[in-house]
């Protein structure tokens, strides 16, 4: 099967890589660059544990195509907190908002997009920005908090 | 007041730093050089002869190294699946147990039964590879439904089990009960189901085998909540390798809740495959493949009497349960609609006469076994389901008549096994009606009348057993282990703590919790003290996690080697400081003579314990300890939950306005964990009694396989919880702890169903099976006028 190159920037840093056709982002990300924070739930588009920010926006690596990522900036968990702790991270630590870990970080990039594009969120505006993403472990409120909290913090 | 670190402290968790910077280790984030992926072939028929396996074009495709089917597995030796909970017969019989090849060799039995594997370099060969498979199948007739499968003529899935049916199993006095519901003043009936789940672990199953020609050993890393008893069945079972020769190894796992307790398939295959092929082998379950092969929960049907005096005390309960076990006894199907399900039919309540009757019986569909609360679920909704509508038949406050039959003498023995040895059943039902604000229910009642919409409070006063348990008390019931803890403690030369458990932690934070335990007993720093799970290597032996058994039986182990490592300490210090053992004490980190200015820092204890150059006389040096702790009785987590629901009649839609939870753990480690646990729990119940449904279409084929038509509950599904605990303090084990893992799953199916009934009283509904979707409340609505 012939192979393509792309190239992009993820977490800040110029990447080159080969993929095959039909190959997905979250594959890319994981298998091809290392980084296993966004992580494979569904590969479906239902469950958003591989959300990861393109450009800013988030987007479901599942079902993003490597090849279509040319150029584009990539944003991970495990770049949000390149420098010490993120305040999103801090305070998912602090509100017990994860239990297995797995959702998490797809979780954050969630919440990550909404405060960028909203920094003073409601309840209901943060139910709606993560309630693409399932959490099987805690029933969603500690995780809520978290946003809330961290949007007030950052606030502050 | 605990200390800051200690018993009852409200410490974050350690896992967190890896989890929330993206850091957790899963099974498939682990890869090795030369990693092959394994892709498996499966039925699309839910019972069909295999006629003929053409595997020679996927033989052919390119990166594929090897295409296996059931007969070279069988060949090789591999055993057959088990099931290791033996149950019999009222007759005496035993279970009648059909034999599961990991890949099936003549018949498949459900959509999803793997019938060969592809193994490739990449996985989307392998997936291609698997495509060019050619099986030929001989379709034979399907039946889904328990109760259609044992009626006469029905298709026979197993040639050992006739008619279906697995085994015809009993408990309790049938004569006494049918003596009280004759003698009855009034007798309430119910039939109800109690719907088929889906387990739904966050993180699909996976499995890396790796073998190593050289020393001839097998490492697998596998989503696992208890490796060693993946190795233990994995070697004395299914023959892959000696004990000594395996390491299983599951690292971080993403959720549980019971569906990674089981050995499946896919581990047993891609071990036998990673040995015969001589290559690294990883197989991930994709979301589809995870719904088709998960092993699901619940799917119970029952009939039950409840039986009352004139004074509205209850005098007996009868119950016919038919329980749905699948196409194949998965390894612990057996107990979940026997022992951990109808030993807790007492509920909260002084019940004089139990009979109970379940049928266990294989359909064509993916195998049945234990998922969060497992069989005490099913017996907390039935009996919750019916005090309910006997409040409402005898025209009594629901919660008055539960308080009327509570026990409140402890130890009580009910009449289904179970000894209770302790609670306050008042305590949590006063505490969860002050909390949902009870009194003010008629106002708001009001309140949505006045707009249209139907009002409901619901009650649920559950009881379940957890700490699973005493061995020889399961032994005796036909569990083929044992149902103890483990656990070492070692203090290393420079004062640090290791604690190596036999409980695996998939999302409980065991790392935190139990690190706690020995924070507080020792006064030392979390930094110091590490928690090391999930390593056949590292671990000598354990039982696992499931149940809600790791404070209860986890940390009891972990307490025991503590006193062993005390006592140690303080022969040490009495030793080196010429002091009376009895004067030495533990605090702030040092040991210390009571009374004196003399002590050692708890690190000079650690050095003197491994320089043994100054130990008291026939002292072995080091400070290693080890201890195994079997439960003495089951314990015995209760609580009240109240839920109070808005329906729209003109939709169908249920808004759940408020949900309470009152709930007695015994001794809480860390209240923010033990929340977790709670809110959790109630997300999945409330799932369970409003979304999930896992349904199969009258042929066999699943029709919910995937988030599009699998409902989950997602963050504006959930309301908030008001949650609190009150501790009676359980006195069978060392720390007083009953156990949080499951009882929110357990007590708010039963809370929500009958808030919603309550609401729909005025409207002539009288009965609703889960879930409760808009749909269906709709058309019971509907029907009913």
């Amino acid at each position: 099967m012939s192979k393509k190159p792309v190239q992009f920037r993820l977490n800040g840093a110029e990447r080159a890589v080969f993929v095959e056709g039909g190959q997905n982002l979250l594959d890319t990300i994981r298998r091809g660059l290392g980084d296993t924070s966004p992580k494979w739930g569904c590969g479906q588009g239902t469950c958003g544990a591989c959300t990861v920010l393109i450009d800013g926006q988030p987007h479901l690596a599942c079902l993003t195509l490597a090849e279509a990522v040319e150029g584009r900036e990539i944003s991970t968990n495990a770049g949000l907190g390149a420098n010490g702790l993120h305040p999103l991270q801090q305070a998912f630590m602090d509100h017990f908002a994860a239990q297995c870990g797995f959702c998490t970080s797809g979780m954050l990039m969630a919440a990550k997009a909404l405060l960028d594009r909203n920094p003073n969120p409601t309840r209901d505006e943060v139910i709606e920005a993560i309630s693409g993403n399932i959490c099987r472990c805690t029933g969603y409120e500690p995780i809520i908090d978290a946003i809330l909290d961290a949007a007030k913090r950052r606030a502050a | 007041m605990p200390k800051d670190t200690g018993i009852g402290a409200a410490v974050p968790r350690t896992e967190d730093r890896r989890f929330t910077t993206g850091k957790g280790r899963y099974t498939d984030d682990f890869t090795v050089v030369g990693l092959h992926h394994a892709v498996f072939v499966r039925s699309p028929h839910a019972h069909a002869r295999v006629t003929g396996i053409d595997k020679s074009a996927a033989e052919a495709a390119p990166g594929v190294v090897a295409v296996y089917d059931g007969k070279q597995l069988v060949g090789d030796g591999v055993g057959n699946l088990i099931c290791g909970w033996a149950v019999s017969s009222k007759d005496g019989t035993p279970m009648k147990m059909g034999a599961w090849s990991a890949l099936a060799t003549d018949t498949v039995r459900y959509v999803g039964d793997a019938v060969a594997v592809v193994i490739a370099e990449t996985k989307a060969q392998a997936r291609d590879a698997a495509e060019m498979v050619e099986v030929e199948y001989e379709e034979l007739p399907v039946v889904v439904d328990a109760t259609d499968a044992l009626k006469p003529g029905a298709p026979q899935i197993h040639p050992e089990a006739e008619g279906n049916l697995i085994y015809d199993w009993e408990i309790g006095d049938a004569a006494a009960t049918d003596g009280a519901i004759a003698n009855a003043a009034k007798v309430v009936e119910i039939e109800l189901v109690n719907n088929r789940l889906a387990p739904n672990a966050m993180e699909p199953r996976a499995a890396m085998a790796v073998y190593d020609a050289g020393t001839d050993h097998l490492t697998l890393h596998t989503t696992s909540q208890n490796p060693h008893v993946a190795r233990l069945v994995l070697s004395a079972f299914y023959q892959i390798a000696p004990e000594h020769k395996l390491r299983v190894i599951a690292p971080d796992v993403g959720g549980g809740f019971g569906s990674k307790i089981y050995i499946y398939p896919e581990e047993i295959v891609c071990l036998w495959a990673a040995r015969k092929a001589g290559v690294p082998v990883k197989w991930t379950a994709d979301r589809t493949e995870a719904f088709i092969t998960d092993a699901h929960g619940r799917d119970h049907v029952s009939k039950a009497q409840l039986a009352f005096d004139s004074n509205n005390r209850i005098t007996g309960l009868k119950v016919n349960t038919v329980a749905n076990l699948g196409a194949y006894m998965s390894l612990f199907s057996s107990c979940v609609p026997t022992y951990l399900y109808a030993t807790l039919l007492s509920g909260q309540y002084v019940i004089p006469n139990i009979y109970c009757d379940v049928k266990a019986v294989y359909t064509n569909t993916v195998p049945v076994d234990a998922y969060r609360g497992a069989g005490r679920p099913e017996a907390c909704y039935l009996i919750e389901r019916l005090m309910e509508k006997a409040a409402k038949e005898l025209g009594v406050d629901p919660g008055e008549l539960r308080r009327q039959n509570f026990i409140t003498q402890f130890p009580y023995q009910t009449p289904v096994i179970m000894t209770y040895d302790i609670g306050d059943f008042s305590q949590t039902l006063d505490a969860a009606r002050a909390a949902a604000d009870v009194a003010g229910f008629a106002q708001r009642k009001a309140a949505s009348e006045a707009k249209g919409r139907k009002r409901g409070l619901g009650y649920s006063c559950y009881i379940e057993a957890c700490g699973i348990a005493p061995s020889a008390a399961v032994g005796s019931l036909g569990a083929g282990v044992g149902l103890w803890e483990s656990a070492e403690v070692r203090v290393n030369p420079v004062g640090s703590i290791e604690v190596l458990t036999g409980s695996h932690s998939h999302g409980q934070g065991h790392e935190t919790t139990f690190a706690q335990v020995v924070s507080d007993r020792f006064d030392l720093p979390m930094d110091n003290i590490k928690i090391v799970h999930g390593d056949t290597d590292s671990v000598q032996f354990g039982m696992g996690t499931y149940g809600s058994r790791s404070g209860a039986v986890g940390m009891s182990a972990i307490v025991k080697a503590l006193d062993k490592v005390e006592a140690k300490v303080k022969k040490i210090a009495a030793h080196v400081l010429e002091a009376s053992e009895a004067d030495i004490v533990i605090e702030g980190g040092a040991v210390k003579v009571q009374g004196t200015d003399k002590q050692m820092a708890w690190h000079e204890v650690g050095l003197a314990a491994y320089t043994a150059h100054n130990l008291p006389e026939g002292m072995e040096p080091g400070l290693k300890e080890g201890a195994f702790y079997d439960p003495t009785n089951f314990t015995f987590p209760a609580g009240c939950y109240i839920c109070e629901v808005e329906v729209d009649p003109d939709t169908g839609v249920v808004t759940v306005e408020n949900f309470t939870a009152a709930d007695d753990f015994g001794q809480v480690i860390n209240p923010l964990i033990v929340e977790g646990q709670v809110h959790g729990g109630i997300a999945q119940g409330i799932g369970q009694a409003m979304l999930e449904h896992a349904v199969y279409d009258e042929s066999g084929q699943p029709l919910s396989g995937s988030y599009m038509d699998y409902t989950m509950p997602r963050a504006d599904d959930l309301p908030s919880f008001k949650v609190s605990t009150h501790e009676t303090f359980c006195p069978g084990n060392p720390l007083g702890i009953k156990g949080c893992g499951e009882a929110g799953a357990i007590g708010s199916p039963p809370a929500l169903v009958n808030a919603v009934l309550d609401a729909l009283s005025g409207m002539g509904v009288k009965h609703l099976d889960m879930p409760l979707t808009p749909r269906r409340v709709w058309e019971a609505i509907n029907a009913a006028n």
